[in-house]
């Protein structure tokens, strides 16, 4: 018994993992406004 | 992959500045404005101070920013824009926001959130820069009581999150307002909402697709490996389980799509271009699956997934990119007014005047409109004279008197004076509304090319079939154990990728790389039409030439131009502005200058007693004319220039014609156009003596010049032309939207972008005519580049169709040719000059 029958169905559980998180943020909205990040611009407040 | 935020920051700068939001026109010299760094007035310069402002409003926004230590704004956009002018705040008046305080506002327009805070969306004018995203996010360190302010760039609106029981939104928006972004409710239409669920689809589809290519691509890999290695039996079937596994829920959920569309396509008795999509899809599916349960045979699961994903990045960037368009009108429906002042009578015949939404207004209302608000509907003014500023429709930037039968359209702002108007058209019905709806709808419309991609498609589907029946028929009689896995092979290879990639991509990549340019492209199908030369019809004024009077004909001594410059100098008129611009040189000292109101300008100048002006005010004041320049006056006049006399030692020595003079490259830019290949022509609302003057000056052929239109009469020649051959109208926008409409590609030059964009199907954020040659050339490259993929993809397709039908195709080399074909497609896309190539 090879241990790549465990680990190639853990993988493919870890992707499905990653695919819903990534739904979950779509649905929240986080991906509604693609262009203001990219203008923000990356300074610390002091 | 086209960089998205160039192309919405200079599409953005352009609607602004079209827009005129508040922002001034070109700026030469001068002292500039601390705050928006237009020129100062020269009454308003303070002696040695560094600090200079050109309104009350740049100066209380400076102290603001400056109070709440929030200087280095001011840093940030000059690194940024390299010294433009920005929005110039309007100043507050008292109570102007006090509709935002009010519960029905609040109930229509605010979400109470968690905490006992409050939430709203304002659109806010005057978003063009990084600045504007740093400086109103820290909105919170600004006024008391903010909690959270987050800008959503592309659609500039603010979410705000507040405590209502620290600051009242009302001052928050006054607040806004005085730093030069003026608040307006957001109207979260209900087209709005769909687009967004659609959007967010659209990214998930992109997603699911995107993992299950890339897992499938791995166990493809290592099935690959096996077949030049060793591989235990039981792996290649763990491997190709888990492959399916992952390809099944790709074909299922993302691939859906060309499933559905195929199908309603094949019940419509057409066939688009997923028909053969779905027809790889589906038999490539079929036969591994079968393979992978006969446990023999090939499996194609890593090159229909990694199809699918490719398909999607496809159609997810064109979606983006029509999205601009919509976004910029919707903007423009916000900045109309949600709440109006009705007129009522009661029983008694007293009036009253009540505040109602702007859903309630019907037509025949009469509504109250004070000075400084905006109309919220049209109608016809019943009462009342004052001045409106239609910049927002028009994109004429000078405001309009009206009176009592004047026409008013929802948008415009009333200047002067308190105004009556009896609503003839509210909501969506009003002009702002309906343009609103026909951009939505032509950004719907599809590139003919594209619908040349789908025409073919149809060939294409025949063509697939029919390989794919002769290939099996063929194997059958020879072999038959290899017939059905050869056709499969066959009808996967020749999924039409890269032609269903190609177009559009070509398409979207070109429309950026206009958009970098200053020239806004409203769809695909206008770089298509514009790509076979024919008509180009030209407006005249603001189009060809300033659009502003300049001195055209000088007849008299050149030495005196000096001293007329000089007293005309001190003069706000603006044939006595033009005057000084254009004879000037340098500076000769004024000793005393008078002005009447006759029409003319007395001075002395030097030690010459000099007068300006029009021949009645010379006549007046009894200046002899021994050289008869009065009658060469008169011939100016009628040949449609403004004469101006003038008389030194009250003797008249010179006649200065002032008439709208032509741009210094519209004559370079005509002779560009004619060789590429268009004849350009000249319509003009104008005289046709002045605009027979105009063509000869950029040298279009007296023929070709048509004077003394109408609108009606532009719209009549415009559809004429249209009848006979490929027709393009450029017009500023203002006056001339329908004939910008009628014809096959209407191009607006610097009017208001949003009007504009409505009738016209490119907008051009730089005066003059130079950016048409440059339009047309652009799609002429991107026309051809479109022609060379199409070839590429075809000669593709034979080839690796003939390799699949000759049954040389493995799976492992269908898993390379497939991505390399889209890959060199979308090479050719993104590294050939289509726009902006040529310099």
């Amino acid at each position: 018994m090879s241990v790549i029958y465990v680990i190639v169905p853990v993988a493919v559980l870890l992707a499905g993992a990653a695919v819903w998180a990534f739904l979950w943020a779509a649905r929240q909205g986080q991906f509604d406004d693609l262009d203001t990040p990219a203008r923000r611009v990356p300074l610390d407040d002091d | 992959m086209p960089n998205d935020a160039t192309i919405t920051m200079s599409e953005r700068a352009g609607l602004r500045r079209a827009r005129g939001l508040g922002s001034v026109s070109a700026i030469e010299a001068g002292v500039r404005c601390s705050h928006c760094r237009g020129t100062v007035p020269e009454g308003l310069t303070e002696e040695g101070s560094e600090e200079q402002f050109c309104c009350h409003g740049c100066r209380s926004a400076y102290r603001i920013i400056r109070s709440c230590g929030l200087d280095r704004y001011y840093r940030l956009r000059d690194m940024e824009a390299g010294g433009g002018v920005f929005a110039a705040p309007a100043p507050a008046g008292s109570g102007k926001y006090r509709a935002f305080d009010d519960p029905a506002f609040h109930a229509l327009h605010c979400r109470e959130v968690p905490g006992g805070l409050m939430t709203t969306d304002l659109v806010l004018e005057g978003i063009d820069c990084s600045a504007c995203v740093w400086l109103l996010e820290r909105l919170p360190s600004m006024s008391r009581g903010v909690v959270e302010s987050r800008l959503d760039f592309r659609r500039s609106t603010l979410r705000v999150t507040w405590d209502p029981a620290a600051a009242a939104l009302s001052s928050i928006a006054a607040l806004l307002g005085s730093l030069g972004h003026r608040p307006h409710p957001a109207r979260d239409t209900q087209a709005r909402r769909v687009r967004t669920l659609e959007d967010r689809r659209a990214m998930v589809r992109l997603a699911v697709a995107g993992a299950c290519a890339g897992n499938a691509m791995l166990f493809g890999v290592a099935l690959y490996a096996g077949l030049f290695d060793w591989m235990d039996a039981g792996h290649v079937e763990l491997m190709r389980w888990s492959s399916m596994a992952v390809t099944l829920v790709s074909l299922a959920w993302p691939g859906r799509v060309f499933f559905t569309s195929a199908w309603a396509s094949l019940r419509a008795g057409t066939a688009n271009l997923d028909v053969p999509i779905a027809l790889a899809l589906a038999a490539g599916g079929a036969w591994s699956v079968a393979s992978t349960i006969r446990g023999d045979g090939e499996v194609y699961f890593d090159t229909l997934s990694v199809l699918v994903f490719l398909l999607l990045v496809g159609r997810f960037l064109q979606r983006r990119r029509q999205r601009w368009a919509s976004d910029a009108v919707e903007l423009l429906f916000s900045l109309t007014p949600t709440s109006a002042r009705r007129v009522e009578t009661d029983a008694r015949g007293f009036q009253s005047v009540h505040d109602v939404a702007v859903e309630a207004l019907r037509a025949g209302d009469v509504i109250e409109v004070r000075a400084g608000d905006s109309i919220p509907a049209d109608g016809v003014v019943v009462s009342g004279e004052s001045r409106v500023d239609r910049s927002l429709l028009t994109g004429e930037s000078r405001p309009l008197a009206v009176a009592p039968g004047a026409a008013a359209a929802a948008g415009d702002v009333n200047i002067v004076s308190a105004l009556r108007v009896r609503v003839t058209a509210a909501g969506e019905a009003t002009r702002v509304g309906q343009l609103m709806r026909m951009v939505e709808e032509c950004s719907r419309r599809k590139a003919p090319i594209v619908r040349f991609a789908d025409r073919a498609s149809v060939f294409f589907t025949y063509g697939m079939i029919t390989a794919a029946g002769a290939t099996l028929a063929a194997w059958l009689w020879m072999e038959p154990a290899h017939a059905v896995e050869n056709a499969v092979a066959l009808l996967v290879v020749t999924c039409p990728c890269a032609l269903g990639l190609a177009t559009p991509m070509a398409l979207t990549v070109a429309i950026g790389r206009a958009a970098k340019l200053g020239l806004l492209i409203k769809g695909g199908d206008v770089i298509e039409r514009l790509s076979v030369p024919g008509r180009v019809l030209l407006d005249k004024t603001g189009t060809l030439t300033h659009g502003r009077p300049a001195v055209v004909r000088w007849d008299g001594d050149d030495s005196i131009k000096q001293a007329v410059a000089a007293l005309e100098a001190g003069s706000n008129h603006p044939i006595a502005m033009a005057m000084a611009r254009d004879l000037g040189g340098e500076e000769m000292v004024l000793v005393r200058g008078e002005q009447t109101t006759g029409g003319g300008i007395r001075g002395r100048v030097g030690q010459l007693d000099v007068a300006v002006g029009s021949p009645a005010f010379i006549r007046s004041i009894g200046a002899t004319d021994p050289i008869g320049y009065q009658g060469r006056a008169e011939a100016m006049a009628l040949n449609g220039l403004t004469p101006v006399l003038v008389a030194v030692g009250g003797v008249v020595s010179a006649a200065a014609g002032l008439g709208d003079s032509a741009r210094a490259d519209s004559s370079r830019s005509i002779r560009d156009l004619e060789r590429l290949g268009w004849e350009p022509w000249i319509l003009s609302g104008d005289d046709p003596r002045v605009a027979l003057g105009i063509g000869e000056r950029v040298g279009v052929a007296p023929g070709r010049v048509l004077g003394g239109m109408s609108p009606e009469g532009k719209l009549e020649t415009v559809r004429r032309f249209s009848a006979t051959g490929p027709t393009v109208m450029v017009g500023d926008g203002v006056n001339d939207a329908a004939a910008l409409a009628a014809a096959g590609v209407g191009v607006a030059v610097h009017g208001g972008a949003e009007a504009s964009l409505a009738a016209a199907d490119v907008y051009i954020n730089s005066p003059g005519i130079a950016g048409v040659g440059h339009l047309i050339e652009g799609s002429r490259r991107t026309m051809r580049l479109i022609r060379t993929i199409l070839v590429v993809s075809a000669a593709y397709n034979l080839t690796a169709g003939s390799i699949a039908a000759a049954g040389l195709m493995s799976p492992l080399i269908a898993a390379l040719v497939m991505p390399a074909s889209s890959l060199t497609v979308l090479t050719i896309c993104f590294r050939s000059r289509t726009f902006g190539g040529g310099r």
